[in-house]
C-alpha cells in the first residue's frame, strides 16, 4: 500500500520542480479538450509559445500582462501564508483603480515626483481599507472571510459601474462609461518607447523583493508565518494574532490595490468596468504555483501571463477559443496542489504485511 | 411612492418571482450543506453551477428530453464533486484553494465547451424550456393559484429535495452517518464505516444538487446559456448555508428570503424610476448575504470536523 510520510524539510529544487511540473502537466492535460475541439494540438501549442515569447514584442506583451499578476499574486501569497483566505483581490484591485483616477485625473495638480507616489499610496490604502472590513468581520464576529471577500468583489464592481455612469463619468467619452484620463504627471512612464511595458513592472518586482525580506527577515514576518502555521499555538505563545491578521490584511489589500493603480496609471490611462479580466482570481493561481513565495511569484506570474497572451494570439490565428487559457490556469492550480503532496510527504510503497 | 412600494407585496407576480429566484438557491444551499455536514467545504459551487447550467442545456439542445438534461447536469456536477472529493478527502488538500480551483476549472470547461460547440453565434441558441405547471384545482385558488401556475416542475423538484434531504439527514441511518462524519469521523471509523466513502459520496451528491441549481436557470428560468449568468449565485449559497445553520428547512427559508429581497429590489427599481442608481439595488442581495453571515457567525454551530481532513489511524 501507499504511505505518506511527512517530510522534515523540503529541498528547494523539489519545490521548484513541482511548480514547473505542474505547469507542464496543465499544458499536457489541456491537449485533451484541444484535441476534442478538433484543433491541431501541436500547432496550437507552437502558436501559443510564439505568441507568448516568440519575439521581443511578444515577450514585452507577456511582461505587461504579468505586471498586475505579480501584484495580485503577492497579495494572495502574503494572505494565504497567514491562512487569511483573501479571495477579494479582484475587488481590491478595482478599489485601487478607483483611487487612482480619483486622485490622478485632475483633483490634484502636482509634478510627477509628487503625484505618482501619491496615487500609488492612495491606491494601496484603498485596497487595504477594503480588505480590513472582512478581516474585522473575521476577528470580531467570526464571519468566514472567504465568502465575504468573494461577495464584496461583486459589490465593488457594481460600485465602480455606478461611479463610471455617474459622478466619475468622463463627459468627453462619447457616452461610454469610463473615467476621465489620468494626468500625464500621474502616469507611470513606459519602460521602452513603442512598447506597452511600463514602470509598473519595476514597482512589482521591487514589491516582491521587499515582501520577501519582510517575511523572511523581520519579526513581524516571523509572526505572520507563525500565525499561519498554527494560530492557536501562536496565541498561546503570546503573539498578537489579531494585530498580525490586520497587518496581513493591510499588506494583501494594499498590494492588490497597487495592481489597479499600475493597470490604470501605467497601461490603460483611464478606468473602465472591464479593467481586469479576473487578475484577482488568477493571482490565487500565481501564488499557489509559487508555493506562496514572494520571489517565486515573479516567474509564476510570467508563466500565467504567457499562457493568456499566447492563447489570445493562438485564438486569433486559428480560431480556437481563448477560454483555453483559463483551462490551463485552472489545471495548473489543481496540478500544483496535487504536486504539493510530494513536497510535504515522502510517498513510499510498503508491503502490506509490513504494516 | 411609499404606497406603491408596499403594494408590490400584494402582487402575485412578485411572489411568483420570489419562488423562481429562490429555486436555484434552494438546490445550491442544499448541496452546500450536504457537503459541509459531511465535513467538506465545497467552494467549487460557483463553477459547478456554470457547468450544470451549460451541460444540462446543451444536452437538451442536442435532442435529449428536458428531464434528460436535468440528469446530465446532475451527472456533470457529481463528476466535479468527485474531483473535489478526491483532492480534499483522501488526499487532504486545502479545501479553500481546491474549491477555487474546481470553480475555475468547471467554469472554463463550460465556457470553452460552449465556444467549441457555437464558435460564432450572435444570439445564443434557444431550447424549449420547462412549461409552467398545469394545476387542475390548485391553479384556480385565488392569489395562490396564479403564483403556483407560474412555476415549473423543476421548482417542484427543488421543494421535494428539501423534504427528502431533511428526512434522510434526520431520520435514516445514512443521515446519522453523514452527520457523524462531519462532526466526529473517529466515531464513524469505530463503527466500521468508511469516512472516505461517506465524505466522497456526500460531496458528489451535494455537487449534483448544485449543478441542478445551474440547470434550473437554463432549462426553466431562461431557455439559453449566457456567459456570466451565474454571477455569484454560488457564493451566495455558501453564505446562506451558514445562515441556515446547515438545516434543509432553514435553507428553504433563507433561499426564499433572498429570493423575495431580489424580486423586491427589481420592482423597486422601476418605481423609483432612475432616481436612485440601479447598481444600489443590485448590490442589495450581496450586502444582505454578507449581513446574514455576519449576524449569525458568532452563534453558528459549524460541523465540528468541517475542513479537517481525516487520515485513518492518525489523530
Amino acid at each position: 500500500m501507499i504511505r505518506f510520510i511527512p517530510r522534515e524539510r523540503t529541498p528547494v529544487w523539489l519545490t521548484v520542480a513541482v511548480s514547473v511540473g505542474a505547469g507542464l502537466a496543465a499544458l499536457l492535460l489541456t491537449a485533451i479538450p484541444l484535441a476534442l475541439s478538433g484543433a491541431p494540438v501541436l500547432g496550437a501549442f507552437v502558436l501559443m509559445a510564439k505568441g507568448a515569447a516568440g519575439d521581443g514584442f511578444a515577450l514585452a506583451e507577456t511582461l505587461t500582462r504579468a505586471t498586475p499578476l505579480i501584484f495580485t499574486g503577492l497579495a494572495a501569497a502574503v494572505a494565504f501564508r497567514a491562512r487569511l483566505w483573501n479571495i477579494g483581490a479582484e475587488g481590491q484591485l478595482y478599489a485601487g483603480a478607483l483611487a487612482t483616477v480619483a486622485l490622478g485625473a485632475g483633483l490634484i495638480e502636482a509634478p510627477a515626483y509628487v503625484l505618482v507616489p501619491l496615487v500609488l499610496i492612495g491606491a494601496a490604502l484603498a485596497g487595504a481599507a477594503l480588505l480590513l472590513v472582512p478581516v474585522l468581520f473575521k476577528t470580531r464576529f467570526g464571519a468566514d472571510e472567504v465568502v465575504v471577500t468573494l461577495l464584496m468583489n461583486f459589490i465593488v464592481l457594481l460600485f465602480v459601474q455606478m461611479m463610471l455612469e455617474g459622478p466619475m463619468k468622463d463627459e468627453m467619452a462619447m457616452g461610454w462609461p469610463q473615467s476621465a484620463p489620468v494626468l500625464d504627471e500621474a502616469t507611470l512612464p513606459k519602460l521602452i518607447t513603442g512598447l506597452r511595458l511600463h514602470w509598473g513592472l519595476v514597482i512589482a518586482v521591487i514589491a516582491a523583493l521587499l515582501l520577501h525580506v519582510f517575511i523572511t527577515r523581520t519579526v513581524w514576518g516571523f509572526r505572520i508565518r507563525a500565525v499561519g502555521e498554527n494560530a492557536r499555538a501562536a496565541r498561546y505563545a503570546g503573539l498578537p494574532v489579531g494585530t498580525a491578521m490586520a497587518l496581513v490584511g493591510l499588506l494583501s489589500g494594499g498590494l492588490a490595490g497597487l495592481a489597479g493603480a499600475s493597470e490604470v496609471a501605467g497601461l490603460k490611462g483611464y478606468l473602465t468596468a472591464d479593467l481586469s479580466p479576473g487578475f484577482g482570481y488568477a493571482g490565487i493561481v500565481v501564488a499557489t504555483l509559487a508555493n506562496l513565495s514572494p520571489l517565486g511569484v515573479i516567474p509564476s506570474a510570467i508563466f500565467i501571463a504567457g499562457v493568456f497572451v499566447g492563447a489570445d494570439s493562438m485564438s486569433r490565428a486559428i480560431g480556437v477559443s481563448n477560454y483555453l487559457a483559463d483551462l490551463v490556469v485552472a489545471l495548473s492550480l489543481l496540478s500544483v496542489l496535487v504536486g504539493g503532496l510530494l513536497t510535504r510527504f515522502r510517498i513510499v510503497l510498503v508491503r502490506r504485511e509490513a504494516v | 411612492m411609499l404606497w406603491s412600494a408596499l403594494d408590490i407585496l400584494t402582487q402575485a407576480n412578485f411572489w411568483a418571482a420570489t419562488i423562481r429566484i429562490a429555486t436555484p438557491l434552494i438546490f445550491g444551499v442544499l448541496g452546500a450543506l450536504l457537503c459541509e455536514r459531511a465535513g467538506v467545504l465545497n467552494l467549487g459551487i460557483e463553477g459547478i453551477f456554470v457547468a450544470g447550467a451549460m451541460s444540462g442545456w446543451l444536452a437538451v439542445y442536442l435532442g435529449l428530453p428536458l428531464w434528460g438534461g436535468v440528469l446530465v447536469a446532475a451527472a456533470t456536477g457529481a463528476l466535479f464533486g468527485l474531483l473535489h472529493g478526491i483532492l480534499t478527502v483522501p488526499l487532504g488538500l486545502s479545501q479553500h484553494v481546491t474549491g477555487i480551483g474546481v470553480t475555475l476549472l468547471a467554469t472554463s470547461v463550460a465556457y470553452f465547451g460552449y465556444r467549441v460547440a457555437f464558435p460564432n453565434v450572435a444570439t445564443p441558441p434557444r431550447i424549449e424550456a420547462f412549461p409552467p405547471l398545469d394545476l387542475p384545482v390548485l391553479g384556480d385558488l385565488p392569489f395562490i393559484g396564479p403564483i403556483l401556475a407560474q412555476q415549473t416542475a423543476f421548482t417542484v423538484l427543488a421543494f421535494a429535495c428539501v423534504g427528502a434531504l431533511a428526512l434522510i439527514l434526520a431520520r435514516t441511518p445514512l443521515g446519522l452517518a453523514l452527520r457523524a462524519v462531519g462532526d466526529n469521523p473517529e466515531a464513524v471509523e469505530a463503527q466500521g464505516l468508511s469516512v472516505v466513502g461517506l465524505r466522497l459520496g456526500a460531496v458528489m451528491a451535494g455537487s449534483a444538487l448544485m449543478a441542478l441549481g445551474g440547470a434550473f436557470l437554463t432549462l426553466s428560468a431562461f431557455n439559453a446559456f449566457y456567459f456570466g449568468m451565474i454571477n455569484g449565485r454560488g457564493w451566495v449559497c455558501i453564505a446562506l448555508t451558514v445562515f441556515a445553520s446547515w438545516r434543509p428547512g432553514k435553507a428553504l427559508l433563507g433561499a426564499l428570503l433572498f429570493g423575495a429581497l431580489d424580486a423586491y429590489q427589481l420592482r423597486l427599481q422601476t418605481i423609483t424610476g432612475g432616481a436612485v442608481p440601479s447598481q444600489i439595488f443590485l448590490m442589495l442581495p450581496y450586502v444582505f448575504s454578507i449581513a446574514a453571515l455576519v449576524l449569525v457567525a458568532r452563534r453558528a454551530d459549524y460541523p465540528r470536523a468541517l475542513m479537517k481532513p481525516y487520515f485513518k489511524g492518525q489523530r
